[in-house]
This record gives C-alpha cells, sequence and structure tokens, in this order.
C-alpha cells in the first residue's frame, strides 16, 4: 500500500544516485517540484527518462543532476529551445549528456511494452527516419503471421516514476482527470512509484474522464499543492503560459540560470505539509 | 473569392493559404505553432467539421484562442474525447484515422523530408540541437497525407539535411512504396512566398504558386538548391476580409488570454 509521506522523506527514500527516473507528464501535470526536491537532495548520475523533457528537465540537466537522457521532444513548448538542454549535448555543460532519442509514438510504446512486462513493443514507425541507426533500442521484427518487417522498441522499465496528480485518498489510491499523457504506463512500468498530489481527500468522489492508479500500485503519496507549476492541474490551476516565456531568459544564461536555482530551488524550503 | 482591400502580411497569407489546403479534409492531426494556427483558422472559415486532433490525446479541440503548447487546457476543454498518448499514436494515427498530418520543420529538402533533429554549423563548432521528432516521423508516414509550412528561407530550404527525422519522398520515386508507407506523403509545401507541390513523376518539390506580389527570382533564392517551377504557375488569391478578420480575432484573443493568465 502506497505510504502517505513528505516529498523530502519520498525522495530520500525512493529516488538513488544511478536510477534510471521518469518525471512524467505531457504538459499537464508535470511533477516540477518533486523534480526541484531531487536537485535540493544532489542526486547525481540519474538517466531521466520522458517524452516530452521540458523546464524542470532542464532544471535537473543544468544543475548536474543526469548522465543521460531518454526522450522524444526536447523544446521549450510554443517558446523554443531549452537551452540547458542544448549547452549540455552541444558543449558539455555542466557534464556531457548521453542521449538516446525516440519519435513519440516509439516512447509511448516503450512504456506500454514496460508496463505489459514484454521485452519490447511492435509498432509501425522510424521508417526511412535517420532515429533508428543513432538508437539501440530501435531495431526491427518480423511479423510471424504476415512476414511484414515491423519497428520494435525496447521495453522501459524506470527505476523510479514520479507522476503529479489532482488527488489522493487516506489510503494512498490516486485520481487524476485531464490530459493523461502517458502516466499510467509510467507507472506501471516502474519499480517505485511516488506522486505528488494537491490534495488528500476522504473520497474519491468520480470524475469525468479520470482514472485511478490504486494505492497497491503506488510506493509514496506526498502532497504537493501547486506541484506542478508553471504546468497545471486541471481543475486546480491553469498553465502559466508566461513563465514558460520568462524561462527562455532565465536559462540562455548559465550564471543567470545559476543564480535563479540557487534563489527558488536551492534555498526554497520544500513544498509539502 | 472576394479580394480584401486591407493590406495584410506575408505570414498572414501563408496561414491563409495554409488554412485553404484543409478544404475538404475531414480529421487533421495538428502540430503546434504555425499549423496549429492555419488548421484553426481553416475551423473557424471554410472548415467549421474540421476534427483537430493533437498529439496529447485531444480529439476534436475546438480552442477558443489558440494554445501555445500541445497540451494546453483550451484543447482538453473544448475536446470531444482526451485520449491517453500511446492510444492517440496507436489506434489514432497508426489506425489510420487522421486524413491529413500537418507539419512544421526547421530543414525542408527537395523530396519533402524534414529535419527536427540537429543542424551541422561546421567550423568544428558542435552540431546546433533542435527539439527532436516528437510525433512527425509517424505522422509523416501513416497520415492520409501531410501538409508541411514553413517560413521560406535558403536556410530552411536546403540540399541537404543535416538529419532526416521525418521522411517525406525520401530519395524520389518509389521510395515511399518501397517502405511501404501508408501515407501519400507531403502533398504540398506552403510557405510565406508561394507553395510548392512534388513532381508527379519525379516527386520533387516544384514551385506551383507563388503569392501575390512574389516574383520566381525572389523564391529562387530562398531555397537551397535549384527550384523548379510548374508551367502553369499560379498566382495564389489574396487573403479575403473573412480571412484577414477571422485570423486577427483569433489572434487578438490569444494575446489577450494568454497575457490575463499571468
Amino acid at each position: 500500500m502506497a505510504e502517505i509521506t513528505n516529498l523530502r522523506e519520498a525522495v530520500a527514500d525512493l529516488v538513488h544516485d544511478g536510477d534510471v527516473v521518469a518525471l512524467e507528464g505531457f504538459t499537464h501535470l508535470i511533477p516540477t517540484l518533486a523534480g526541484h526536491e531531487i536537485i535540493r537532495q544532489r542526486r547525481r548520475d540519474l538517466t531521466l527518462v520522458r517524452m516530452t523533457p521540458d523546464l524542470v528537465y532542464d532544471q535537473m540537466i543544468g544543475m548536474g543532476t543526469a548522465r543521460k537522457l531518454v526522450f522524444s521532444w526536447g523544446g521549450n513548448p510554443g517558446v523554443g529551445s531549452l537551452h540547458r538542454f542544448r549547452d549540455a549535448v552541444e558543449n558539455g555543460w555542466p557534464a556531457p549528456l548521453e542521449v538516446d532519442e525516440h519519435s513519440h509514438a516509439g516512447m509511448a510504446n516503450r512504456y506500454v511494452a514496460g508496463a505489459s512486462h514484454l521485452p519490447f513493443a511492435v509498432l509501425r514507425g522510424y521508417e526511412g527516419s535517420g532515429l533508428a541507426a543513432k538508437s539501440e533500442t530501435i531495431s526491427t521484427v518480423t511479423c510471424p503471421f504476415t512476414g511484414e518487417e515491423l519497428a520494435a522498441v525496447a521495453a522501459l522499465n524506470p527505476d523510479v516514476t514520479v507522476i503529479h496528480a489532482q488527488r489522493a485518498d487516506g489510503d494512498g489510491n490516486v485520481q487524476l482527470w485531464g490530459i493523461l499523457g502517458v502516466q499510467k504506463e509510467a507507472v506501471l512500468a516502474a519499480k517505485r512509484v511516488l506522486v505528488t498530489v494537491e490534495e488528500i481527500v476522504d473520497r474519491l468522489d468520480p470524475r469525468p474522464g479520470a482514472i485511478v492508479l490504486p494505492a497497491w500500485v503506488v510506493t509514496a503519496v506526498a502532497r504537493v499543492p501547486g506541484g506542478a507549476h508553471p504546468s497545471y492541474a486541471t481543475g486546480y490551476s491553469v498553465r502559466d503560459n508566461a513563465f514558460y516565456s520568462e524561462w527562455d531568459t532565465i536559462s540562455r544564461d548559465r550564471d543567470t540560470f545559476t543564480a535563479w536555482m540557487t534563489k527558488h530551488v536551492l534555498e526554497a524550503e520544500d513544498a509539502t505539509s | 473569392m472576394s479580394t480584401s482591400t486591407i493590406d495584410w502580411t506575408a505570414d498572414e497569407m501563408m496561414t491563409v493559404a495554409s488554412a485553404r489546403a484543409l478544404a475538404g479534409a475531414r480529421t487533421c492531426f495538428v502540430g503546434i505553432g504555425l499549423p496549429s494556427r492555419a488548421a484553426n483558422l481553416a475551423r473557424l472559415t471554410d472548415n467549421p467539421g474540421l476534427v483537430l486532433i493533437y498529439e496529447s490525446g485531444t480529439l476534436g479541440a475546438k480552442p477558443s484562442v489558440l494554445p501555445l503548447s500541445i497540451g494546453d487546457g483550451e484543447l482538453a476543454d473544448t475536446a470531444d474525447s482526451i485520449v491517453s498518448v500511446p492510444e492517440i499514436f496507436n489506434y489514432w494515427l497508426q489506425g489510420g484515422r487522421c486524413d491529413v498530418g500537418f507539419l512544421g520543420a526547421a530543414q525542408v529538402d527537395r523530396f519533402g523530408n524534414l529535419n527536427t533533429t540537429s543542424i551541422a554549423r561546421g567550423d568544428g563548432r558542435p552540431d546546433l540541437r533542435l527539439p527532436g521528432a516528437g510525433g512527425a516521423p509517424e505522422i509523416a508516414a501513416h497520415a492520409g497525407k501531410v501538409l508541411i509550412v514553413v517560413r521560406h528561407s535558403d536556410r530552411v530550404f536546403v540540399e541537404k539535411l543535416s538529419f532526416i527525422t521525418s521522411v517525406g519522398f525520401g530519395t524520389g520515386t518509389g521510395f515511399r512504396e518501397r517502405l511501404g508507407l501508408r501515407g501519400a506523403g507531403p502533398t504540398q509545401v506552403i510557405t510565406d512566398l508561394g507553395i510548392l507541390e512534388p513532381d508527379p513523376e519525379s516527386r520533387e518539390l516544384t514551385l506551383v504558386a507563388v503569392h501575390p506580389g512574389v516574383t520566381v527570382d525572389r523564391v529562387r533564392e530562398a531555397t537551397g538548391w535549384p527550384l523548379k517551377v510548374d508551367g502553369d504557375l499560379a498566382t495564389t488569391d489574396a487573403p479575403t476580409e473573412r480571412e484577414l478578420t477571422t485570423m486577427r480575432e483569433l489572434q487578438a484573443r490569444t494575446k489577450e488570454v494568454h497575457r490575463a493568465r499571468t
């Protein structure tokens, strides 16, 4: 059963140096403050996994948390580049960053394979793309029924998956709704699961389009209101589009970035109750 | 088509021409940015029934303002249905439910292949890192056909891509067929200068229309390979007053809402 705990203890218990860690969220419900806690606890050599690494991964990469990034689209949505990600790939600052790069369809299916406890997933994908030749986790497989050659992608099974959700109950059952991305698959593929939530309620009354992740697939739940900012939690907050634009300025320069992170992350208290 | 007497910009012409290219389409898998702007203009003008599909899993989104990201709340709030990301790619795109895929790119070559991964800068400098593939490789492969919208320059329209992220017509005739790709590939590339279409024989992108006031020489200068020009070169109809008004109102609403939320 899920333990109801606080963010500091949850990260200390569940995220270790060298782990493969997925902080998932497709624009919506991005677990930003959990990422900040990982930075504050000075985790190192993480393999970070995410379909759409955005600001929180830019921050983790820029603070030297990651050794490798597994991803399919690494930009600031609607704004432009992730400058810390680019600096790491192009110039090795603050440390070289290995990448394993996919398409969205490939990444999504890698999580599906992981959640299904299969070694790989099959899709029609990567045809004619240069990506297949660059990645050891993309190959081909021949259909035993039709003889057709199809793309195969290796399963993803993170050591830890971290997601943000709207609510949990006192037993640690987790409810989320709105754009759900690949979070269910990322949770079920992982060895350990940390969920931060906007609130803990007595009872999870039904919501249109909501899914419930039962407490027995979740390792720990921490109450972190606003934990997705500048992303959002449907029903609780709206996306802070202006901050995504501001991040372009903050992150462009190494010193400005470091100063901002020191003030807003390293010297900040964690947001847990 | 009643031509407007209002002044318009090359960017507006590009968006209007892109929206017109969606006439008759039923479902469109939309990339963020220029494609999203054009697809929403199409929905608000000549194709009100157009189903917009965003890779965040929002099916039939009807945003009243343009989304900044592929997963803005506005898309979720106005969608007919929200599905997971594995589902959007496996059932809806790979499953053949998308008539049109609408993409942008950092680089395009003469066969409509796209690069969104990295750009070689030479002089011993590291490659310029771009965001990467996102949904594009499979959109390019599976959508019934693909529309591409990009601003025209010789940095975008290049002789040789630094990296092939998403395939158009590969090396030319027969390439898509050899790979067994189900979609027809890029049928139009729409820019701020004109419209290119693949030659029916060679599949090489050919200039078929210039926007009003644009010369062929200017398009050639902005293209990094010797651009072929169709014998029946057309001139695009200028934006109508309705197209311009609808687009400007959409953008004004967008600006207002994104400002109000700060």
